[in-house]
């Protein structure tokens, strides 16, 4: 048993930190910190900067431009640039499709499509989710019927994250209505400039808009963008869901969340002192710090017991403890923020996106909508309704 | 980074597993643990026979020269099994105090007793209204008090103190220190009084007056006793690891196997995810016991990271040991049945050495001390 990590790591983790310290610019660190990232040009400059370096998708197959890392290292690589806030890379680029187009694609499709998903000249949406699919993916109607050397889309997709900024989508379709849900699916690579789409925002509750309805109306694709055979489209968002949930408990995120927390809870005043010195809140912080460890030592597990590169069925529990925790240090903020928390923007509602020119700070004035805005977590990438019961099956055999 | 068994500690780990699976099942236990003794004398030479009882002592003493690591694999399956041998009680805690403190002579005696299965110690430590973390020897006139190398107070809490043949006493030397005493449990003014715990155990209150004893080494103890008390969590956290670990799957299996409204239980969402949540409560106190553990194998027995891991252990206890019970239904309440016994032993555990909520104010004290905490 041993837990620490080898000089060459430590060595491997001083690099990478010197690295996003100086390369990734300063104001752009700092927005990530305060939670005012610029989209989407924060994280189109921070990958090309990555990129550049060999380092923005280390994940990927060497050949495609990844790192030949052991997995304690993309540990490593995922933890420094969280706490060093580094903003997250595009998920549908560096996560999802990626890795699906150099694993399921054929020579011409990773020529095309790898070099510009991995340098972000290509800004990828993911088209998976439809209004009655939730959870159930398989359950997904949008159809595309193969005509001559095309197909035609019709259908609609939902939940379509940061949609607004994309080149192009990747979707699961319908390509036989006639067998098992889960054998007529495929996956097919839509550029969002073709005639017949449209895309519309969904506003949330924290006031933002960060995800889109796609409507595809006799959509005609070029059957090459059929990514590996049809109807195996099944399998290929099995293999992207398995990568997705890797990294997505978010450890450091969340570290840094509650350091925050703590720095800002020793900054207000309090008629007793600060309110870092109240029990109730250093108590609820603690409490968190020490849950969040409990899961870091359980993720360092996963990671090393990955090293035979099979998925491991614990990382549900990853997901679901990782979700939760990021939604409790939220939580956290928006509560040590108090009242101060209520204004949110100007009177007018022009405004609406900014804050408040009143003395309530500005992160405070962030912290509400922060706070709904990550009741997402448990929602997304597997509710955590779908992580226990992938425990339930495949971990307890229920 | 390694949490991987080695092959000699997973071999340790078989041999202790098939140990006790043959000596208890539920009706052996409750056999055991209803004698006045309330543990098996043949387990407990099997157990020195394999080498259980000199695990953490040195060789020259006598001893197989283990460590934690050791250690937290045997009490993994000692919580697993539920066995009532007092490892922990009448060897591992007060044989510790001894080889820290002890001269050669009396360390290569007591070690050697203990390790062959010959001899039972017990600490005899805690006092009366002295709630961890204080559990130290009291500094007001009810502390246990050393006058020319004689013992006078009461000791309450003693593990396994019943049966001790020597016990290892706490007292509060004329400077205000605190020094450590062997004292026969026969010598002139020793009364032991015994109880059974709720988890079918076995202790003593046991009162000196005027007792002679014989002083382990010099100067204050209280810091052997800090760093023996943190060895005592961690084994503490990985026999409830096992325990946990027992009491999920005898959930799942029951789950699987019991039928209501013409289904298994285990079709009931309601059921299942709640069982998914054990397993994540179980995971997550593998991890931190894991974590104090790998300290202690470093040589840092930091009292902090001790709490770290107690406070895991006593919520995922609770939470799997109450959910192990209302899962199984009205079965769940019964003495025939295991998983009862499990609840109980976890409950045991969170009340020794500091509960949840003690080790959270521990934690909570001194939380302005650091930024983040993090692993390696």
């Amino acid at each position: 048993m041993q837990l620490r990590f080898t000089p060459e790591e430590e060595s491997f983790r001083r690099e990478l930190r010197d690295f996003f310290t100086t390369a990734i610019p300063e104001e752009i660190r700092r927005r990530n910190e305060e939670g005012k990232q610029q989209w989407p040009d924060d994280v189109v400059t921070t990958t090309r900067i990555l990129n550049e370096r060999g380092i923005a998708v280390p994940a990927w197959p060497v050949e495609a431009g990844g790192q030949d890392w052991t997995p304690v290292q993309h540990h490593i690589w995922r933890e420094e640039m969280s706490l060093n806030f580094v903003p997250d890379l595009l998920p549908f680029n560096a996560g999802m499709v990626g890795p699906v187009i150099a694993h399921f694609g054929n020579d011409a499709q990773k020529e095309r499509f790898l070099p510009a998903t991995r340098n972000l000249d290509l800004w990828w949406c993911q088209g998976f989710s439809e209004p009655e699919a939730g959870s159930d993916l398989a359950s997904l109607k949008t159809r595309a019927v193969r005509d001559g050397d095309e197909y035609v889309v019709n259908g609609q997709k939902t939940w379509t994250t940061l949609g607004q900024y994309a080149d192009w989508i990747f979707m699961l379709v319908r390509t036989d209505p006639d067998v098992k849900k889960q054998a007529g699916i495929s996956f097919l690579l839509i550029d969002l400039d073709t005639p017949g789409i449209e895309m519309r925002p969904i506003q949330l509750i924290d006031g933002g808009h960060e995800v889109n309805e796609v409507f595809f109306n006799d959509v005609r694709v070029p059957a090459e963008n059929l990514v590996g055979k049809e109807n195996d489209g099944w399998t290929i968002a099995k293999f992207l869901l398995g990568n997705e949930r890797s990294g997505i408990a978010r450890v450091g995120y969340t570290k840094t969340k509650l350091a925050r927390a703590k720095t800002l809870a020793a900054q207000i005043t309090t008629p007793v002192g600060t309110l870092l010195d109240d029990p109730a809140i250093a108590s609820r912080i603690a409490d968190l710090e020490n849950q969040l460890l409990a899961l870091e030592v359980t993720q360092l597990r996963v990671v090393v017991g990955s090293s035979d590169g099979k998925p491991n069925p614990a990382s549900s529990l990853l997901k679901l403890r990782g979700s939760e925790l990021q939604q409790e240090a939220m939580e956290l903020l928006a509560d040590i923020a108090g009242a101060d928390s209520l204004p949110v923007a100007g009177p007018d509602a022009a405004d609406a996106n900014g804050t408040a020119d009143v003395l309530s700070p500005e992160w405070a004035q962030l912290s509400v909508p922060t706070y709904l805005n990550y009741r997402k977590v448990t929602i997304y990438g597997g509710s955590s309704e779908v992580q226990r019961q992938i425990i339930d099956k495949a971990v307890l055999g229920l | 980074m390694e949490f991987e068994l080695s092959e000699e500690q997973a071999l340790l780990r078989d041999t202790v597993r098939s140990a006790l699976t043959n000596a208890y099942d539920v009706e052996k236990l409750r056999a055991v643990t209803d004698t006045e003794l309330g543990w098996s004398r043949d387990v407990w030479r099997s157990l020195a026979e394999i080498g259980i009882l000199g695990l953490v002592f040195r060789e020259e003493d006598g001893g197989m020269g283990a460590g934690p690591e050791e250690l937290s694999v045997v009490m993994t399956e000692i919580g697993a099994s539920l066995a009532p041998e007092p490892l922990l009680g009448s060897v591992v805690v007060p044989g510790s105090l001894v080889a820290r403190t002890a001269d050669d002579t009396t360390r290569s005696e007591i070690v050697d007793g203990l390790s062959s299965g010959a001899r039972l110690l017990a600490f005899a430590h805690n006092e009366n209204r002295d709630r961890w973390p204080h559990a130290a020897v009291l500094t007001d006139g009810a502390a246990t008090t050393a006058t020319d190398g004689t013992i006078t107070g009461v000791k309450t809490l003693v593990d396994h103190g019943d049966v001790a043949d020597t016990f290892v006493v706490s007292a509060r030397e004329a400077d205000g220190t605190v020094g450590l005493y062997l004292v026969p449990a026969d010598a002139e003014g020793v009364t032991v009084t015994p109880y059974r715990t709720h988890d079918r155990r076995r202790g003593a209150q046991v009162e000196f007056t005027g007792t002679p004893g014989t002083r382990l080494g010099e100067g204050d103890a209280s810091q052997a006793i800090t760093e023996v008390e943190i060895a005592a969590q961690s084994a503490l956290c990985a026999e409830a690891v096992g325990a946990m670990s027992r009491a999920l799957d005898l959930t799942t299996e029951y789950l699987k196997a019991r039928k209501q409204f013409g289904v298994p239980l285990s079709t009931f969402q309601a059921l299942s995810h709640r069982a998914a949540d054990m397993y994540v409560q179980v995971e997550l106190a593998r991890s931190m016991s894991t974590y104090l553990t790998a300290s202690l194998a470093d040589g840092d027995y930091d009292p902090i990271t001790a709490s770290r891991a107690k406070l895991q252990i006593c919520r995922s206890g609770r939470h799997v040991g109450q959910e192990a019970i209302q899962m199984h239904g009205g079965i769940g309440m019964t003495a025939e049945y295991p998983v009862g016994h499990y609840a109980s032993r976890l409950t045991a555990i969170s009340h020794t050495l500091g509960d949840a909520d003690a080790h959270l104010a521990k934690l909570t004290g001194s939380v302005a001390e650091w930024k983040m905490v993090t692993v390696g």
